[in-house]
């Protein structure tokens, strides 16, 4: 990018390059400056201790850990799976001929994309059991909210997918006798969940990041693994060391998605043996404000 | 089902205050650390480019609650001692700001450069032309992101409530500790975050509509 | 030089996570002997070093409670599921690198789970979120609750009690060497931690104005605060800040007469008072057997603070 040309700013001349660099050293050394600061008062305060990461060599430790790990990618897993499919029928249901349908489907979206998603969890934790409705593991509401909260935001990209479909597509599958439910779900579903995947990938993310929600709710994820260990006194407390083994992790696997997301994108923006995709994927800026991924 | 509101009437508007006064501040704090940010990842200078990628690509794959938890237990440890207000400010708007940063960049981005070469040939000084072509554009395209982030933020703040601010989701225990049945408590909660989350949605439609022009 | 090698330890860890185990077998040093296990270190307040050993309990054969909802429920289910907390040290406290949980409070589910005829085998323990408690009992997710549960009528009004088992009181938790801080009325001007909202919080900010308070999220916080001397005392229920002085009771100790009072009960569903009876026996005949003061000298009673008198049962 600093090569280009940019609407920004101009290809500097030899003062602005010099001030550039003034610019980048004295940047460097306020952030350098800023995380010794920090490095230091975690060592003043003994963060570095090793008895505060002795605990972490033990398999005990690390399976608590792991455990957790597997309880927040179980409950991932089950919300992703879920709430696309959430998204494919709501999209399916925005664009549907029947008003009462397009209604419907256009409020739910509305409505639990406007409430917090914390709001919904807790919930579909208290309320079935306050009311007598029925009785569920914590998981399960950790779970139902992602989907519902996830999927109303995956549709609006699945609907944004189908709708970059070319007409064309429909018109001929209507030519070939298919039907509407036919047409939606053979043609349009498909296409436009592949060309809105890097988006879909995006949000997948995003529910990832919420499974943390899961320890307000008592279900063991690692967030709650690590408030544990991070409590446990015979540890000496390691609130900082767990904090950090844990940040890496989810960090390590967010990152790990994002950055599938981008080489797809990628992929499926620069056609391959010059022939160009089927589906062009909007641009972020084309999609509407609904579109954007976001938490 | 009234009755919640009548009882707790003065803890739930306590609790809205509360939410309404988080979203204000961590709005304009992210809005500002979210520009800084983007002014960052944009600027000719390498290393602060590269900060600006870092903390964006850092910041965006980290939980909010694990933010929340860093900052709530690690400040104290940098011996760092704020309210609990403050520090759900902190991590709300660091949050936010990297999802700020890149809607603005991506605004920055939906201008072509055609236009600011444009700008040049027609004789604009530098400054005129990024005051007086690039940033208008850029601003107008970024202002429907921003929008809708600044709704998913009020949304994330019910986070806080875990973290010891006083806010409206945070009331919902008191209520539902002293017996009121959590369907109803909940559900006023959230018409609570639908009027404010609804209000945003309809300004930002109406700021768009102003906003937009006829190409 | 030690930074580098914790460095090294948190990247060997998170390595281990993803790859197969390469870690130390075993769990990490307890600071005091894990009671049930009769460690050989010794303890202050035990007389003669050795480590005052957990009761064992032998569960009744062919209970059988005729009316009871809970009792059919758990017996068709074949174990007894108890709400407990899991991160209170001594009290309901889960030791991350078994899996299980041990303390007090736990003693006292385990008493009450004897006498209804279930070994601790059979016991499932359950955190629960606090704001659940009450709809835990009451839909039945949980046959009873066992975790510092204060005895209130607002409570009354959705579960009933057996109890109280343990009279608290808000009390102060300072370093072992300190001596300026004896009571209640030695805290003026000193800093006092405690947890968010809770009452022992609002009763130090309404009623010692001088003090100033420090808030974190969590007790624990609040001890590695005190323990670094960022705080000069840590303020809540004694039965909690016990539990803490006995994990670390070299460095940590709880002085001053509880200034407030908190009945701790088990925590049972209202309709079902045969079942409310049976906990009530079970609980007298334990306090009776001498059970009870066992349990508190292996869990509480190793933070060196002498054994409450045990409160009268109130039965309703």
């Amino acid at each position: 990018m600093s090569r280009e040309a940019s609407v920004l700013f101009d290809v500097p001349g030899p003062k602005a390059r010099r001030r550039n660099l003034i610019i980048g050293v004295v940047g460097s050394l306020g952030l350098a400056a800023f995380l010794v600061f920090v490095i230091v008062r975690f060592n003043d305060t003994g963060q570095f201790e090793s008895a505060k990461w002795d605990p972490f060599q033990y398999s005990g430790v690390q399976q608590f850990i792991f455990d957790g790990l597997k309880a927040t990618l179980k409950a991932f897993a089950l919300a992703a799976v879920f709430s696309i499919l959430l998204g494919a029928f709501l999209a399916a249901g925005r664009l549907s001929d029947h008003r009462i349908v397009r209604w419907a489907s256009t409020t739910f979206v509305t409505f639990f994309r406007a409430m917090p998603l914390l709001v919904l969890i807790f919930m579909l934790y208290l309320v079935p059991g306050s009311q007598g409705w029925w009785k569920w593991d914590p998981m399960w509401p950790l779970v139902v909210g992602l989907t519902i909260y996830n999927g109303t935001v995956q549709a609006e990209n699945i609907r944004a997918g189908i709708l970059a479909v070319p007409k064309g597509q429909s018109e001929a599958a209507y030519a070939l006798g298919m039907r509407k439910t036919q047409v939606m779900t053979m043609i349009l579903v498909p296409q436009g969940i592949r060309t809105m995947l890097p988006t879909i990938i995006s949000q997948i993310v995003v529910t990832l990041k919420d499974t943390s929600l899961g320890f307000l709710i008592t279900y063991p994820e690692l967030l709650a693994a690590a408030k544990l260990i991070g409590g446990y006194q015979d540890y000496n407390m390691p609130f900082i060391p767990v904090t950090i083994i844990v940040g890496t992790i989810y960090v390590a696997m967010c990152m790990i998605l994002s950055a599938f997301a981008t080489w797809l994108e990628r992929r499926l923006r620069t056609s391959r043996k010059g022939k160009p995709p089927a589906v062009v994927p909007p641009t972020q800026a084309e999609l509407s404000r609904d579109n954007v991924a976001i938490v | 089902m009234l009755e919640v509101i009548q009882d707790n009437w003065d803890l739930l508007r306590h609790g809205f205050v509360g939410t309404l006064k988080l979203t204000v501040v961590c709005g304009i704090v992210s809005l500002l650390l979210g520009t800084l940010i983007a002014a960052c990842r944009v600027s000719p200078v390498p290393p602060l480019r590269w900060f600006g990628t870092a903390y964006v690509n850092l910041f965006r794959n980290t939980p909010l609650t694990l933010i929340f938890f860093a900052v709530a237990l690690g400040f104290p440890k940098l011996r760092f001692n704020l309210s609990y207000f403050e520090f759900a400010v902190i991590a709300l708007s660091t949050y936010t700001a990297a999802f700020i940063c890149e809607a603005i960049r991506s605004g920055i981005n939906t201008v072509p450069i055609g236009q600011a070469e444009a700008a040049r040939s027609l004789g604009m000084s530098f400054t005129q032309s990024l005051s007086q072509i690039v940033l208008p554009q850029a601003g107008r395209a970024a202002v429907p992101p921003i929008g809708s982030l600044l709704i998913a933020m009020v949304r994330n703040s019910a986070i806080a409530s875990a973290f010891n601010v006083t806010e409206l989701m945070g009331t919902s225990a008191e209520m539902v500790e002293n017996g009121y049945k959590s369907l109803w408590v909940l559900l006023w909660i959230a018409v609570g975050y639908l009027i404010i989350t609804l209000s945003m949605s309809a300004a930002l439609a109406a700021l768009e509509k102003k906003l937009a022009v006829v190409r | 030089m030690k930074m580098r090698s914790s460095v090294a330890v948190a990247g060997i860890a998170v390595l281990a996570l993803f790859g197969t185990a390469c870690g130390k077998d075993g769990s990490p040093e307890a600071k005091t002997p894990a009671g049930s296990t009769g460690g050989s270190q010794g303890a202050p307040g035990a007389p003669g070093g050795a480590a005052p050993e957990l009761p064992t309990y032998t569960p009744k054969t062919g209970v059988a409670l005729t009316g009871s909802k809970t009792f059919d429920a758990a017996k068709s289910r074949g174990k007894l599921v108890v709400g407990a907390k899991e991160d209170q040290p001594f009290l309901g406290s889960k030791d991350p690198a078994t899996g299980k949980v041990s303390g007090f409070d736990i003693e006292i589910a385990k008493m009450i789970a004897a006498d209804l005829g279930f070994g601790p085998d059979k016991i499932e323990f359950k955190a629960i979120a606090s704001t659940n408690r009450e709809n835990a009992l009451v839909n039945g997710d949980i046959d009873y609750y066992v975790g510092t549960y204060s005895i209130t009528d607002k409570r009354k009004q959705q579960v009933s009690f057996a109890g109280p088992y343990y009279i608290a009181g808000q009390s102060l938790l300072v370093r072992k060497n300190e001596t300026a801080i004896t009571g209640k009325d030695t805290i003026k001007g000193k800093t006092v931690c405690s947890a968010k909202g809770s009452t022992p919080l609002q009763n130090l900010q309404t009623n010692f104005p001088d003090t100033t308070t420090r808030v974190f999220d969590t007790y624990s916080l609040c001890v590695e605060s005190l323990l670094s001397n960022q705080v000069d005392a840590v303020s809540t229920d004694d039965a909690i800040l016990k539990g803490y002085a006995a994990k670390d009771p070299k460095a940590l100790k709880v002085v001053g007469e509880p200034f407030t009072v908190e009945n701790y009960g088990v925590g049972l569903n209202k309709d079902d008072s045969v079942f409310r009876n049976a906990v009530s026996d079970a609980l007298d005949a334990h306090e009776k057997s001498g059970d009870w003061k066992k349990a508190y000298d292996a869990t509480l009673g190793l933070s060196g603070s002498a054994a409450p008198a045990i409160p009268a049962l109130v039965r309703y």
